[in-house]
């Protein structure tokens, strides 16, 4: 698959948010101001980089069975981790160097770690077999898709507040139904690979 | 006891109310049998886990209980992943990286933080077994109204055979975009029983 392939994949026909599910909650839960949303997209884009650029090595040169040490059984335990301790990482480091940048993340960087995104996609990445480079494009391009999508969103539900809605499709039911036909829109875009 | 059990089945509702857990309750339901195993899968990690950390609340540090908990959930759900890849793998392939990605469930990381590392052994149980239960309920409900509109059968049984002069199955409920519809509307007949049940509308 060329990289080109990769990058329009992950951010439109298979958008890890409205195809595979993944990274639900920051996608229900903080979607609701555009610049909380492009907040959280930047940081979870950033760590999903640094994850594939950390947990592919891990992966095939100690955890695989082929090429590593044939320890799957550490798989899970060892990308969580990693994850884990890299968004703890990358918060100290922002908040050191980038303050201002803290300022603007800093409350969204430690909910990441929970983000199943994240960890899907180093799944994926694994299932797929994927280089390393693809494997690079393929974490910047999921954060990317994710980011538009929570983005788009959010937009939706700052005009929502003003729409008459029936009092028992407020809250989740609304918004998941927005979900949905956001979903129905983006399955235009399957035509643009051809299977 | 029982009150811990009850609540997670209706009134604190993991999916409906708590709006948790949601990328395995959208991804997986497009049978009603992925929606169970799923639903059973967690439970069982999520009671496993709770009786762990239950029991090792006093010794866990603050500080990193967490990374602690993040662990000790991986861990249970390696030993469902190799269960069902060693006993079910029709099942372990349909269901695929929602396995694996039982571990950031937030609905079994919330659990542990708000209360298995709180409370005793006993309590422990039956509040992560409602929960799990719970969210199993949710996960077969839709899996059954996708299964049934989307492909006519229930459980894997036709029961609304397709063919020209048949049934014709509506695509669209077993796609992504039919999950997030289908549990949109769940949730507002949940909201419906709910204020119905307190008179106010």
């Amino acid at each position: 698959m060329s990289l080109a392939a990769i990058f329009l994949s992950a951010v439109l026909v298979n958008n890890f948010v409205l195809y595979y599910f993944l990274g639900i909650c920051p996608f229900l839960g903080v979607s609701s101001k555009i610049d909380s949303a492009l907040g959280i997209g930047m940081a979870t884009t950033f760590v999903m980089t640094m994850t594939v650029f950390v947990t592919w090595p891990l992966y095939y040169y100690i955890i695989s069975p082929e090429t590593g040490f044939n320890l799957p059984f550490l798989e899970y335990v060892v990308f969580i981790l990693v994850i884990a301790s890299l968004v703890q990482f990358v918060e100290m480091f922002i908040r050191k160097f980038f303050s201002h940048l803290y300022k603007a993340l800093g409350i969204y960087l430690p909910l990441i770690t929970t983000n199943c995104a994240i960890l899907g996609m180093a799944l994926f990445m694994v299932l797929r077999e994927y280089s390393y480079i693809e494997s690079m494009v393929f974490g910047f391009s999921a954060g990317v898709g994710f980011t538009m999508v929570i983005t788009i969103m959010a937009g939706i539900r700052e005009d929502m507040k003003y729409a008459p809605i029936p009092k028992i499709f407020k809250g989740a039911p609304v918004t998941l139904i927005t979900a949905g036909l956001l979903a129905l829109a983006f399955m235009g875009f399957s035509g643009i690979l051809s299977p | 006891m029982l009150k811990e059990f009850i609540k997670g089945l209706w009134k604190d509702n993991p999916v409906l109310r708590q709006l948790l857990g949601m990328c395995p309750t959208l991804a997986v339901t497009t049978t009603a049998l992925n929606g169970m195993a799923m639903g059973l899968a967690t439970t069982f990690v999520v009671v496993s886990a709770g009786i762990v950390v239950s029991l090792s609340r006093k010794l866990i540090p603050k500080q990193v209980r967490i990374p602690v908990f993040t662990v000790i959930i991986a861990t249970f759900v390696t030993v469902v992943d190799m269960v069902l890849k060693a006993y079910f793998p029709q099942l372990s392939s349909a269901l695929g990286p929602y396995v694996p990605l039982i571990v950031v469930n937030c609905l079994i990381l919330g659990r542990q933080e708000a209360f298995t590392s709180k409370n005793p052994i006993h309590l422990a149980i039956s509040d992560t077994f409602g929960m799990g239960l719970g969210f199993t309920f949710i996960l077969i409900v839709l899996g059954s109204v996708r299964e049934l509109i989307g492909a006519g059968t229930w459980f894997g049984t036709v029961i609304f055979p397709t063919g020209p002069a048949g049934f014709k199955p509506l695509v669209i409920m077993v796609l992504p975009a039919g999950a997030f519809i289908t549990l949109g509307l769940i949730a507002a007949l949940y909201n419906l029983i709910n204020l119905k049940v307190k008179g106010e509308v």
